[in-house]
């Protein structure tokens, strides 16, 4: 962890990656994901499964609003770009102009968030509880694990400021921020497949 | 030095507690898992005492259905796993040419998670309520309907929490292989152990993940009503049976590549013989890995799945064998015409090989669906997966026990009691379960607790718990063995068979905290052997001796793991004793995230063993 290398003078163009520290993270972060992605896919699959046992519930097409998923859906994508605008910033080692992004992405996603805890309360006031079928738990479930990877993220990002607030940006802080942002994407993409999935289909399907 | 830092040092139990070096992680895994294997064979000697006589109750049925639950969770989580783990840790940096892995941090978290799960799961003993719905814990059975009380609920949060350890230690060795090896060695110079751990590794990132969700929603569905297994609201029993084995099989390849990794080391080492087929062997490797992804519906063939899904999952199933095979035909070749040394680990490898021989012809008649109504649920299918995986797994443990031993301790395992150990082993492990196979087929159905008097099934019952009770001796044995090793001197030399293959015979026994005072340069396959071949009595170093980074050492993984136990237990019987017990879950899982955060904030630039130090150590060693 020879992470000193400001020392020698200037921070590289790709901090993330100028230690075995950095690649490590990156390298074990990208298959992270991986793992991520069979963890979503299984709840994916649970929730198609079981999507049709509405039992006494409210059907998907009575509860779901495209008005509020689509603003939210609106707000999470925005997020992710202004997350590559941090990205950009910190290649040319602007702090300040990375950390103004970050709190844009952060506002970007708790208002996402947000949205999400107004659209689940909404619900169970519609009687769509937790427990009130197979088709409600699943649906929880799955979203709720995705809002959960997004209260998450917000969390990271904040202890991520406060880092490069103290200490600036070194080889140490980089690969975090750069760590944040293929999780925040992760994250997005899971979204896009929940809106299509959850949302349209269960408006058309 | 810029940077000298000062870090503590921690010595006795501290030292053990806050140790992120693989060397000493890998101990620990292999005595928790160790004693852990000690009580599933404990659990499985009261089973075959059951069932030695007819309609006997040494034990109550309530009883026996807790010991076969245990028996088989606590075998592969808890004991199996662990111990594959504890060879990871203890070999792969060495062989790569390392100095660590590439997360020291994160493998001492691994290990604390496994140990708290696997604690937690063990617990339940002492409190009474013990999981019983089998390890395999099928839906409607493991509901609330159905096992009220929290035996489940140990099961499936205990698992939860040492399943997080297996994931990233999982990453850990993915990374580590990929990013840390030494110059020159490239992937097909990789030591066959190396490979098994690299594609272990990646079935355990695509697996565990799935049972992460099928845990949950077990979970779930038992405290907060959800309804994913209750057909009474619309939930799905056979989706747990889907999720269950798209992790279940994968996880059968995750323990069985690792012995096939230590059995090729051993078998080439004692044969004196490069490896024969190496880069088949590795191909064979990774085709088992991707195809352990296509048969998890052969374990419910009978769920009623029809006869297309059926006859898919066969096939898919059937070529597993080609692989296999290969690998099997390649160890004979590596000891064909070899000058073989029958060491106790080359015993324990070359009596390996027929015994999963015959455990994988079983699993091909398994693998036909039609006969499989025949077999299924039977005690055929018992007998099928002991041999694979005692008579695969443990077999390979146990060679590679006897075969590292030395590196890990400095310390040569007696062979004369080694002996003892395999015959007494051997012997008990074929009388237990040979016989299962005709008990199976003679319409024995596995789980159940007695059997009547008079069915023709005294005799084979009875052959079955002698061979087990030998089996636990040749353990006992094997304990004595490791107990009079640890009061000897270590004397053991770099290269104590003085036939070894690979980087980690290059280097002192025990390996020295840094490994490596100089990184090797690897040459070829078997760079150890073929420096020897050609004179030297050293690997070329590609730096010179110099000042080496270490990581600190950390308190912050035990207590991540403790938060996580108390929260266990907190979420667990918030069902009885309501928001007291909420507010202890949450209380443990802010420990562990605060700590999780800690480790984030605190900036820890690790410290330097300086060229002193290391060079005071070789002249002690050269």
């Amino acid at each position: 962890m020879s992470s000193h290398s400001h020392v020698e003078g200037q921070l590289p163009h790709e901090p993330e990656r100028a230690t075995l520290e950095g690649r490590n993270k990156i390298t074990g972060f990208w298959l992270f994901l991986g793992g991520e992605t069979v963890l979503f896919g299984t709840l994916f699959a649970a929730y198609l499964t079981l999507r049709g046992q509405i039992m006494d519930g409210p059907t998907p097409d009575h509860l779901f609003s495209f008005l509020l998923v689509a603003i939210a859906t609106a707000l999470l994508l925005t997020s992710s770009l202004t997350s590559v605008f941090a990205l950009q910033s910190m290649h040319r080692h602007d702090v300040k102009a990375l950390l103004g992004w970050l709190i844009v992405t952060v506002i970007l996603g708790a208002a996402f968030l947000g949205l999400e805890i107004y659209e689940f309360n909404h619900y169970v006031h519609e009687g769509h509880k937790f427990s009130t079928s197979a088709f409600s738990t699943s649906f929880y479930t799955l979203v709720g694990f995705h809002g959960a990877h997004v209260a998450f993220g917000l969390l990271w990002a904040i202890l991520i400021m406060l880092q490069l607030k103290n200490r600036g940006l070194n080889t140490t802080t980089a690969p975090k921020v750069y760590l944040f942002g293929m999780y925040w994407h992760f994250i997005d993409v899971v979204w896009v497949f929940i809106f299509t999935v959850v949302y349209l289909m269960g408006r058309v399907g | 030095m810029a940077h000298a830092h000062t870090v503590k040092r921690h010595t006795g139990i501290m030292d053990w507690l806050t140790t992120v070096d693989h060397k000493k992680i890998g101990i620990l895994y292999m005595l928790a898992g160790g004693i852990f294997f000690l009580v599933g064979g404990l659990e499985a000697i009261l089973i075959r005492l059951q069932l030695m006589y007819p309609q006997s109750e040494v034990v109550s049925a309530q009883t026996y259905n807790e010991l076969i639950t245990m028996h088989g969770t606590t075998m592969i989580f808890l004991a199996a796993m662990p111990m594959l783990f504890g060879f990871m840790n203890a070999v792969i940096p060495l062989q790569i040419g390392a100095r660590d892995v590439a997360y020291p941090f994160v493998n001492a978290l691994g290990f604390w998670t496994f140990f708290f799960g696997g604690l937690l799961l063990n617990i339940s003993f002492f409190v009474g309520t013990v999981p019983d719905a089998g390890w395999t814990m099928y839906a409607p059975l493991s509901g609330t309907t159905h096992t009220e009380h929290f035996g489940t609920d140990y099961y499936v949060i205990g698992l939860q929490i040492a399943g997080i350890g297996t994931l990233i230690g999982g990453i850990n060795f993915l990374v580590t292989i990929i990013n840390m090896r030494a110059p020159g060695m490239t992937f097909m110079r990789m030591p066959m152990f190396t490979w098994a751990t690299f594609i272990t590794s990646a079935l355990i990132l695509f697996a565990f993940p799935a049972l992460t969700v099928g845990l949950a929603a077990l979970m779930f569905d038992r405290l907060f009503n959800g309804n994913f297994f209750d057909p009474s609201a619309g939930g799905n029993v056979v989706l747990w049976e889907h999720i269950f084995w798209i992790f279940g099989h994968p996880e059968v390849y995750i323990l069985i590549l690792p012995a096939f990794g230590i059995i090729s080391e051993v078998v080439s080492t004692f044969s004196r013989k490069r490896l024969f087929g190496y880069s088949s062997m590795v191909f064979a490797t990774i085709l088992i890995g991707f195809l352990g992804f296509m048969v998890w519906a052969h374990h419910m063939f009978t769920t009623g799945l029809g006869p297309i899904a059926n006859a898919l999952f066969s096939v898919a199933t059937m070529l597993i064998a080609v692989p296999t095979g290969i690998k099997i035909f390649n160890w004979l070749f590596t000891l064909w015409g070899g000058s073989i040394k029958f060491t106790v680990a080359n015993l324990f490898a070359i009596g390996f090989i027929p015994t999963f021989v015959m455990g994988g012809v079983t699993g091909v008649m398994l693998s036909v669906a039609p006969a499989d109504y025949q077999y299924h649920d039977s005690y055929f299918v018992v007998a099928h997966f002991h041999y694979v995986i005692v008579g695969g797994l443990i077999m390979g443990i146990f060679a590679g026990l006897h075969y590292w031993w030395p590196k890990m301790f400095g310390r040569m395992l007696s062979e004369k009691l080694g002996l003892w150990t395999f015959w007494t082993f051997y012997i008990g492990f074929h009388l237990t379960f040979f016989v299962q196979h005709f008990l199976g087929l003679l319409g024995m159905p596995r789980r159940i607790w007695q059997y009547l008097d008079g069915m023709g099934l005294n005799e084979l019952n009875f052959i079955s718990t002698i061979g087990a009770l030998l089996m636990g001796v040749g353990t006992i044995l094997l304990v004595i063995n490791i107990i009079i090793t640890n009061s000897k001197p270590k004397t053991a030399s770099n290269d104590p068979w003085e036939d070894g293959r690979t980087l980690e015979w290059t280097i002192p026994s025990p390996a020295p905290e840094y490994n490596f005072a100089q990184t090797p340069l690897v040459r070829a396959y078997d760079a150890w052997w073929e420096e020897k071949m050609e004179g030297n009595t050293k690997m070329t170093p590609v730096e010179p001796i110099g000042p080496i980074h270490m990581p600190s050492p950390s308190i912050l993984p035990f207590f991540m793991g403790l938060g996580l136990f108390i929260a266990g237990f907190g979420f667990m019987y918030a069902r009885e004793f309501g928001t007291v017990s909420l507010v202890i879950g949450i209380a443990g899982l802010a420990i562990t995230f605060i700590c999780m955060g800690l480790r984030s904030w605190i900036d820890d630039h690790g410290f330097h063993i300086e060229e002193e130090e290391i060079l005071k150590d070789q002249g002690v060693k050269a």
